[in-house]
């Protein structure tokens, strides 16, 4: 029955990788690069409700609404700040090292304001566990919410750019720009919608990933971040159902290998899962081949 | 009134000039050719007209407004429609996804759907397949899509930039074909070719570009008769 715990925990922790994943994702399939500074997103995300329910007392969904709002306001700057002057840029490795440098700076931002000791984070799920099977699995209510919460992202996000117009945009910046502006699509617009999608996403991983595992710090969101990131290329980056099967079946993983192998051992069976996709299939389980443009 | 004047025209790709001071106008309801080898600058005029390229200096005016400042995206709500190089059809996507996107500007759903309807009749292929994904289609059903996907915006002046390119002798002519009916529907048409003799034959008139300059200009018939014109670009 363990078995069944460790699948069950494994899907809980998938299902957050899988959430982070779509930022980089979405970035990586609309503006062409790789937004390293998209785990440390999350990381403000979690202390955005920590500030609000542990030290000013807020009601914790309002505390959450004011962590995805802050974490959409932070994309959006980014972006504008540090990623849209570089667009056309002769290099793409200059707008990645860009990005590591965002991701460093939040990360010392939030160890000047709160400090390097990890904090202790509320859960914001008030649900009780559900036992089955006469007690031997257990379910906690942060699962059943991270679990859940993923599926309504995935469906409303598949439908969101299936049937409404930028959701369309979205799918033709992605593949022309160039073209996707002469049919009157703001690209830089749509850019920035992306990115406030996917920070929206990350202030939701945040807040689940502690709420599961309640210890936060300054590093918080790096490690998810590029697990995360595996995910996104193990799924095949740029496709939306690839992060979600990336991300569960990397979670499932991570955690299998930290019951039967080791608990030391488990991220580097992690990463072995990127080296070893890497090398067999580069475009990712459901990735496209990218083709030249001719 | 002219619909679109281009006033002194100079383009740079960094310190290479590729046009050199160039003017010309598109009269309403004309069938204007810019005609002339690879490298004149043929695309870079229309992608600076579009907005997709700026000027260093010169000016654009679309139906007496200047549009040189003003971002792609806005230009084409203004009523002008580019049919790119290369067709650059929305690959991934369905055949009617992609004609959707034409009509990305547009709001009236009504509208849209008349629109998509008269664009079927003209382009029957186009209908038959409508859920199949663009990239399989063939190079010249690809053009059709990408006429089509630019008429869905319901243009006054539709930009087209070499459709006649990598497509059989049918395809060709059957695309000039085309061509004369959207004029006919009332809708003004720069085109750009390196189909020196089909253009003109279509065009009202041309004007020939060599290295980022104009050359010769004037009726379409009479660039047709022209010796040099015949020698260059008709071989002949």
């Amino acid at each position: 029955m363990s078995f069944i715990n460790y699948v069950i925990n494994g899907v809980s922790l998938g299902s957050i990788y899988a959430i982070i994943a779509l930022g980089y994702t979405m970035v990586y399939g609309i503006a062409r690069m790789l937004n390293f500074a998209h785990g440390d997103v999350i990381m403000v995300g979690a202390f955005t409700v920590f500030f609000g329910v542990s030290m000013q007392g807020f009601n914790p969904f309002v505390a959450v609404l004011l962590s995805i709002a802050v974490c959409i306001t932070l994309g959006i700057t980014i972006e504008f700040i540090a990623y849209r002057p570089l667009r056309g840029a002769a290099s793409s490795l200059v707008v990645l090292i860009t990005a590591i440098g965002v991701s460093y700076f939040l990360q010392n931002l939030a160890l000047l304001i709160f400090g390097a000791n990890p904090k202790s984070f509320t859960s914001m799920v008030p649900l009780n566990p559900i036992r089955l099977a006469g007690g031997q699995i257990v379910i906690s209510g942060e699962t059943i919410v991270t679990i859940l919460s993923c599926l309504i992202i995935m469906i409303s996000l598949t439908a969101f750019i299936k049937k409404t117009k930028p959701g369309q945009a979205m799918l033709a910046v992605s593949e022309d720009k160039g073209a996707a502006q002469l049919m009157g699509i703001n690209v830089n617009g749509t850019i920035t919608l992306t990115f406030a999608i996917g920070s929206g996403l990350a202030a939701v991983a945040g807040i689940l990933l502690c709420s599961a595992y309640p210890s936060l710090s300054p590093y918080t969101g790096s490690m998810p971040g590029i697990k995360a990131f595996i995910a996104a290329v193990f799924g095949g980056i740029g496709s939306i159902p690839g992060a979600l099967i990336g991300g569960i079946l990397l979670g499932v993983i991570e955690i299998l290998g930290r019951a039967y192998i080791s608990s030391q051992l488990a991220d580097v069976i992690v990463f072995m899962v990127l080296i070893f996709v890497l090398l067999v299939k580069p475009t990712g389980i459901l990735g496209r081949k990218l083709q030249e443009k001719v | 009134m002219a619909m679109l004047e281009i006033h002194d025209l100079e383009v740079f790709y960094g310190v290479i000039q590729a046009i050199k001071g160039i003017s010309f106008k598109v009269n309403e309801g004309e069938v204007i050719a810019l005609i002339g080898a690879n490298g004149a600058g043929k695309t870079t005029i229309l992608h600076t007209i579009t907005g997709l390229l700026s000027p260093k200096k010169g000016r654009v005016i679309f139906n007496g407004i200047e549009i040189s400042k003003i971002k792609s995206h806005k230009i084409v709500t203004m009523g002008m429609a580019h049919v790119p190089e290369g067709r650059r059809v929305f690959a991934q996507l369905s055949v009617l996804q992609n004609l959707m996107l034409g009509a990305f500007t547009r709001k009236d759903k009504a509208e849209i759907e008349k629109n998509l309807k008269s664009i079927y009749k003209r382009f029957p292929r186009l209908e038959e397949r409508k859920n199949q994904i663009a990239g399989t289609l063939s190079g010249g059903e690809q053009q059709m899509l990408a006429m089509g996907r630019a008429l869905m915006s319901q243009p006054n002046i539709i930009l087209m930039d070499e459709p006649s390119m990598g497509l059989s002798p049918i395809f060709v002519n059957e695309i000039f074909g085309i061509i004369e009916e959207v004029s006919a529907g009332g809708t003004t048409v720069l085109l750009v070719e390196q189909n020196a003799k089909k253009a003109l034959a279509i065009a009202d008139r041309a004007y020939v570009l060599e290295t980022g300059k104009i050359t010769l200009e004037g009726k379409a018939s009479e660039l047709l008769d022209n010796d040099e014109i015949k020698k260059a670009y008709l071989g002949e």
